[in-house]
């Protein structure tokens, strides 16, 4: 079976690419990238006046499967994710059981196989249960076909657990992507610590709750080896630590979401439970500090930390609402808003940060456009703009503080091993019936 | 008149509706002081304190408040009511509602839940104290007590002093305060002072001495023993001996100064007994004035007309 998509602005960072050109993909594999490719017997999506590009790669969203199926599963998140324009996405192991162990991992793997509509790469735990306490089976969810390992939302606060972690992950050349926040000093903090916080009477979680764990973490890269993944980077000190510890030439990477660029501790007047979220929305300061650090490569990647919640969960004061928001279906229009349209970043530049640099990271397969590689591509329309509505999305989430803004530059088509599952921000009906 | 559906905080009000709040809780204060505390202007209204923290002096000045204006008032303490079996916030306030209450008065220990009750149901919300963010009827009852005493905000040296990081009380008073053209001291530990505070526009001090000099009014906060455990400091006898209000401190301040405190009171700790119960204390005549603005707020939202009306 063939696919041509005709006539679009491809863009392949890998390769360097960024032209009118096409993609002619057969069998799930890419085969060709060029000029006026025959159409005989192939299938044609008109691709005019659209971006090409490999398929976005999310590696860090909650799916909530197993155990927490009323926020999220893998069937609801994954099509949230193909909706977005995501064709993968690394899913974090703080589901109920912990994916600490080959089951769930395995379990994962069957159920994205069985009723997912995009790639699903396993993230382990690092301590069984991510108490921080005893490694979990690191090796063998590794054989199993974890890509990474993490305590996300649990950080390990005991410096000799990571140290060993860091040790041990090292031997299998998987990255520890940690959650950085020292839980002392954020300890019953609701929001960014400063001016807003004061004001509203909600408990701050000052800056150094998460750099000074991304300072350990770096000591501890730099002492071990390991690959080191930070996740969320949030405030202007992270950034400075990771450009000193790049500039050093340590494994370290980093990633940001769109609500860290697109939102500050402003938004949080009124108590919207759907602005908490953890580490909390920063100052201006810090978001400044976020672009630039994307700007010149000190952080790599874009990711949503998509969380789902249900209503209910949300729907209470906003020191009781659980920390949280759901990013699969926004992200792409707010980052393109935040960071082409406001000139920190070139399309490539960004379709970068969603492709080649998270595979690079999770070491996949993917995330380019050269001939043999799967046929995941990400088709967005510059011109194309809606009004969120949170009713609308896929995700069972609906914890979003962007309902009723208006983006522009949307997905519209998501191809996950050459097959169309996402056209016009709908899935397509071979994927709805996928269930 | 006062236009809005709910008292949540002095943060959004402007002077003017701080001073007609004021000004109305004046007539109020004369049915209080009557031998037959009652008038008729709320008959028929029905008034539900929704206490989630134990409160005695508030939830009574509410309840008192509610009674001398012939409202009905039902009070719900939270360890007594469905909150116990799991209710949320909105289902319990959407329950009050249906039942016909008018106005829900909501002491929490969240920050922002009067906020939120106000937003989900259509029953009018007084704010009676929300977690540390603010406690507006207690600094209006201090401001009426100051301008009472005072004969006028404007102008007037007044000194917060204690636990600033989490008291809703100097958080309210800043708002009122400011607002109404004081200039407005705060003093206490480094360690309770939250960061960037002067940009509410007063001045910070760590000295008490220093900052009681020439003071107006100093507005005593309790201070909660519990900090002491979480290290905010060492022991209360090194706090009374850094920050409690004495005698010999009091000379400090100008001759005529005026000390409040929003009690209950920790004796011999923040403010020592005799200038509690000295000549320029007006702690207890602060609890008068807390039903006289609480029937005020009451009588407002209720949408209350001329004030002639209310006392007759």
């Amino acid at each position: 079976m063939k696919l041509l998509i005709k006539g679009g602005r491809v863009i392949d960072p890998a390769q360097g690419i960024d032209e009118i050109t096409d993609v002619l993909v057969e069998n799930g594999i890419i085969v060709q990238v060029g000029a006026d490719i025959s159409s005989e017997g192939a299938e044609v999506f008109q691709a005019s006046g659209k971006l090409v590009c490999p398929g976005f790669i999310d590696m860090h969203v909650h799916l909530r499967e197993p155990g927490l199926e009323a926020k999220e599963t893998i069937a609801t998140g994954t099509r949230a994710a193909a909706a977005g324009g995501f064709a993968s996405v690394a899913c974090m192991p703080n589901t109920l059981p912990v994916a600490d162990n080959r089951a769930v991992i395995n379990f994962i793997r069957n159920q994205a196989q069985a009723e997912g509509v995009v790639n699903v790469w396993p993230i382990g735990a690092i301590t069984k249960g991510s108490q921080g306490k005893e490694l979990a089976e690191i090796g063998d969810m590794f054989y199993s076909g974890a890509k990474a390992i993490s305590d996300d939302g649990h950080p390990v606060m005991n410096g000799e657990v990571m140290r060993c972690a860091m040790d041990y992950a090292k031997m299998f050349d998987l990255p520890i992507i940690s959650h950085c926040e020292d839980l002392n000093l954020a300890a019953g903090g609701n929001m960014n610590e400063g001016l807003t916080s004061v004001v509203l009477g909600l408990q701050g979680i000052p800056a150094a709750a998460e750099e000074v764990m991304v300072a350990r973490d770096i000591i501890l890269a730099r002492l071990t080896g390991c690959k080191l993944h930070i996740c969320h980077v949030s405030t202007a000190g992270s950034v400075e630590l990771v450009r000193q510890a790049k500039k050093e030439g340590l494994p370290v990477t980093a990633e940001v979401t769109p609500h860290h660029l697109t939102l500050t501790e402003k938004a949080v007047e009124g108590y919207d439970p759907s602005t908490k979220v953890n580490p909390p929305l920063r100052s201006l300061e810090d978001v400044a500090a976020l672009k630039k650090g994307l700007q010149d490569g000190t952080i790599d990647c874009i990711v949503t930390d998509h969380a789902p919640h249900t209503v209910e969960e949300k729907a209470v004061e906003y020191g009781h609402a659980p920390c949280g928001i759901v990013g699969l279906e926004t992200a792409v229009p707010l980052v393109w808003q935040a960071l082409v349209i406001e000139g920190v970043l070139t399309p490539a530049q960004l379709v970068e940060k969603f492709t080649v640099k998270p595979a690079g990271i999770l070491g996949l397969d993917r995330g380019t456009l050269i001939p043999g590689k799967p046929a995941d591509i990400t088709i967005l329309d510059e011109t194309a703009e809606e009004t969120v509505d949170v009713n609308s999305f896929y995700s069972k989430g609906k914890n979003s503080p962007y309902h009723g803004w208006k983006l522009k530059c949307l997905p519209v088509a998501t191809i996950v091993g050459g097959k169309v599952v996402m056209t016009d921000g709908k899935l397509t009906k071979s994927m709805e019936e996928r269930i | 008149m006062f236009k809005r559906k709910d008292l949540l905080g002095l943060a959004e009000l402007t002077p003017e509706e701080i001073n007609f709040i004021l000004d109305t809780a004046r007539p109020m204060k004369q049915i209080i002081l009557r031998d037959i505390k009652k008038v008729p202007t709320l008959r028929g209204k029905s008034v539900v304190n929704l206490f989630y923290e134990p409160s005695t002096r508030t939830r009574t000045s509410f309840e008192l408040a509610a009674k001398y204006m012939s409202a009905d008032s039902v009070n719900i303490a939270a360890s007594t009511s469905s909150v116990v079996k799991g209710e949320s916030l909105t289902d319990t306030g959407i329950t009050l509602t249906s039942m016909g209450c008018d106005i829900v008065v909501i002491r929490h220990r969240e920050s922002g839940a009067p906020a939120f009750l106000a937003r989900n149901i259509p029953a009018r919300v007084i704010n009676a104290g929300d977690g540390t963010h603010e406690h507006p009827t207690q600094a209006l009852l201090d401001l009426f007590t100051m301008r009472e005493k005072k004969g006028g905000i404007k102008g007037l040296t007044v000194t917060i002093l204690g636990d600033i990081l989490f008291s809703r009380v100097a958080r309210s008073n800043i708002w009122g305060l400011t607002k109404l053209g004081a200039k407005v001291r705060v003093c206490g530990p480094t360690t309770l002072m939250p960061r960037q505070i002067e940009e509410l526009g007063v001045e910070v001090y760590h000295n008490i001495d220093e900052a009681l000099k020439d003071a107006d009014v100093i507005n005593v906060l309790r201070i909660q023993l519990e900090r002491q455990d979480k290290g905010y400091f060492p022991t209360t006898r090194e706090y009374s001996r850094l920050f409690g209000l004495t005698k010999e401190r009091l000379e400090k301040a100008k001759p005529d100064v005026l000390v409040l405190h929003p009690g209950p009171m920790n004796r011999g700790i923040e403010i020592a007994p005799e200038v509690a119960d000295g000549l320029h204390s007006a702690i207890n005549e602060q609890v008068t004035n807390g039903v006289a603005v609480r029937m005020a707020l009451l009588y407002l939202l209720t949408g209350g007309g001329a004030i002639g009306e209310a006392v007759n």
